[in-house]
């Protein structure tokens, strides 16, 4: 039962590191390894499934009649594309961030944010008592 | 031609994208993505004509069948949407060369129309498409675009919201990707009718309900139903206007349609609705969707960020009328999808206008403007009107429906809280209205006028359409009954 089930025990732990990280980390980047961990591990999760027990590459070949599922291989192949666009626009988002507020660390962002509404709401009472 | 409607309805905006990049006149782009959606805008029109006279249409990619190749799905609900999508996006994009000439730097200003053409294609897709896989591929398709329009916004804070978001609609994305594996391992199939016909066999499985759990917890990250609505109040405020616009009146509609779709379409009723407690589940989320986030919303300084608080709230209704799990109930839903994107579509697209006058939208710069800008502040006010739910607009039709599918159900306590929240929709629109109309005006804006016609055109069709469909009532309830009959009664799609 726990050895059967062994390739998705690994896609479990690593979903949950994936995601313990992108929860637990302030650091931009850190997140960003985070959630490429976690889309990993569907991806394992997808070709462990196309797995078949005594089943050889799907080749069409001569006394073979087992061949594991190609499928799933395809749709993950679509899935990595999606996960390299994903992880390329947030380290390009990282980079505009670091450019905008000095620095990739979320407290220092959100504090720079609070600063910038509350500074903000100064100028409207200001311009409210006229 | 005619065959090949649904391939084209998302092929034309896929193909426009780059082909923008070819023109080099930042106005001769604009005109060419105008055109692209009014091409789409056609198709769906097309292709609702089509589904209303002869049912649900099937088209199959490069003529593989049903199973082993993709398949593209139009019925009444998809059409329905499509046309809403579509409609919203040519009417948002007419008032786009003014806006983003003030919002947006010259040099960006192409690649806005790329990823505006890739969003609106994504989201076609989702509604077109009748695999399971291929609504990923669309929905990611429409997501990464709107990350990066979001972060084209002028406040640096539209970086870090595009960046919040990202993480989360990813973590969505990843879920609902998660539980398609799921759906095909127990089936061996993606094709959404397929998997309704072959999922009841294994539907007392743990996977098949772990799938469910998967596919609606994100779909419901991507619809920002409370409280997985973190990303959707920052990301609507620091969007550049038009994004806002075209995003509050069509992004949660689709994440809405997949909810419905899956629920109804490929799990069928009876499993969704008894595996979980949806009924009980999204009732509560809804209501408490529409009370934080209002109260949330009159607190806020930003208008922009009231409606974009107004924007969850609204969602919460829609999820109210979709787990009463009656043709009443969906049909209100469907409704208020329909009249919450003419309302959405209406008060962002005149926010915008109020940024391209006096470049800011927080509520103390509103002072006097009823005097300066008219047409714009009587656009607010009417659409504000229908979002309170004021007979004779859109907003009334829909809360009617509602309130009547609860009552059907003899759930007064729901109605009645349902009816004190359009109260505290009451004031925050009337926040908006005191300081627009009895303010003198700032003696910074002497010079402030009305907004240009770009701008004044979309926005009063928009508003034409929230009285119109608050009136005549025919077109748009027709749809939604006999597309939300049609989902009950099969209670599944029927094998062809």
């Amino acid at each position: 039962m726990l050895m059967g089930l062994f390739n998705n025990w690994v896609v479990v732990v690593l979903m949950m590191i994936g995601l313990y990280i992108v929860i637990a980390h302030g650091n931009l980047i850190k997140k960003i390894v985070g959630l490429t961990i976690f889309q990993t591990s569907v991806f394992i999760f997808y070709i462990s499934m196309a797995k078949v027990d005594g089943g050889t590459a799907p080749i069409l070949m001569a006394n073979v009649t087992k061949y594991a599922n190609p499928l799933p291989h395809v749709l993950i192949l679509t899935a990595i594309v999606v996960g390299i666009a994903t992880t390329a626009l947030a380290l390009a988002l990282t980079v505009r961030i670091k450019e905008a507020y000095s620095s990739i660390e979320e407290e220092s962002i959100q504090e720079q944010n609070t600063k910038q509404a509350s500074e903000r709401d100064e100028l409207d009472s200001r311009s409210e008592q006229y | 031609m005619l065959v090949h409607l649904p391939i084209l309805q998302v092929i034309v905006p896929l193909i426009g994208a780059p082909v923008c990049v070819l023109l080099s006149r930042a106005s001769l782009v604009w005109l060419f993505a105008l055109v692209v959606s009014g091409l789409s805008f056609i198709i769906s029109v097309l292709l609702l004509q089509q589904v209303l006279m002869s049912g649900t249409i099937i088209y199959e990619l490069g003529g593989w069948d049903a199973p082993w190749g993709i398949e593209y799905r139009i019925d009444k609900l998809s059409g329905f949407l499509l046309l809403i999508i579509s409609a919203i996006s040519t009417l948002v994009l007419f008032a786009a060369q003014t806006s983003i000439n003030k919002e947006i730097p010259a040099e960006k200003h192409t690649h806005f129309y790329i990823l505006y053409l890739l969003s609106l294609t994504g989201m076609l897709g989702v509604v077109v498409t009748g695999d399971a896989f291929n609504v990923f591929v669309f929905l990611e398709i429409s997501s990464l675009s709107s990350y990066a329009l979001i972060a084209l916004g002028r406040d640096r804070r539209a970086l870090w919201a595009a960046y919040q978001y990202l993480i989360l609609g990813t973590i969505g994305a990843t879920f609902i990707l998660i539980g398609i594996g799921l759906m095909y391992q127990m089936t061996g199939t993606l094709n959404m009718a397929d998997l309704a016909a072959r999922l009841p066999e294994v539907a007392q499985t743990k996977t098949v309900l772990t799938a469910f759990v998967f596919v609606i917890t994100g779909v419901c990250l991507k619809l920002a139903l409370f409280p997985l609505h973190l990303w959707l109040p920052n990301a609507y405020t620091y969007a550049p206007s038009i994004v806002t616009a075209f995003f509050a009146a069509t992004a949660t509609k689709v994440a809405f349609y997949l909810l419905i779709r899956f629920t109804y379409s490929v799990f069928g009723v009876s499993f969704s609705f008894t595996a979980l407690p949806l009924q009980f589940l999204f009732m509560t989320l809804g209501l408490l969707g529409i009370f934080v986030a209002s109260i949330a919303a009159i607190y806020q300084t930003n208008v922009k960020q009231i409606f974009a608080y107004s924007s969850i709230a609204q969602i919460g209704y829609m999820v109210i009328g979709f787990s009463i799990n009656s043709v009443t109930g969906l049909t209100a839903a469907l409704l208020h999808i329909f009249n919450h994107a003419l309302m959405k579509g209406a008060l962002f697209l005149a926010l915008g206008a109020v940024v391209y006058r006096i470049g800011s939208v927080q509520i103390s710069q509103f002072q006097g403007m009823g005097q300066q800008m008219p047409f714009t502040m009587a656009a607010i006010l009417v659409a504000g009107l229908s979002l309170i739910g004021m007979p004779l607009t859109v907003g009334f039709v829909s809360k009617w429906y509602l309130l009547s599918a609860l009552i059907e159900k003899g759930w007064w306590p729901v109605a009645l809280l349902i009816l004190i929240g359009s109260l505290l929709t009451l004031v925050y629109v009337w926040r908006i209205v005191e300081v627009a109309y009895f303010k003198p005006p700032l003696s910074t804006h002497s010079t402030v006028n009305e907004a240009p016609l770009a701008f004044l055109i979309p926005i009063w069709l928009l508003v034409i359409a929230n009285i119109y469909f608050g009136i005549d009532t025919r077109l748009s309830i027709e749809v939604a009954h006999s597309a939300s009959e049609s989902l009950l009664q099969a209670q599944r799609l029927v094998v062809p």
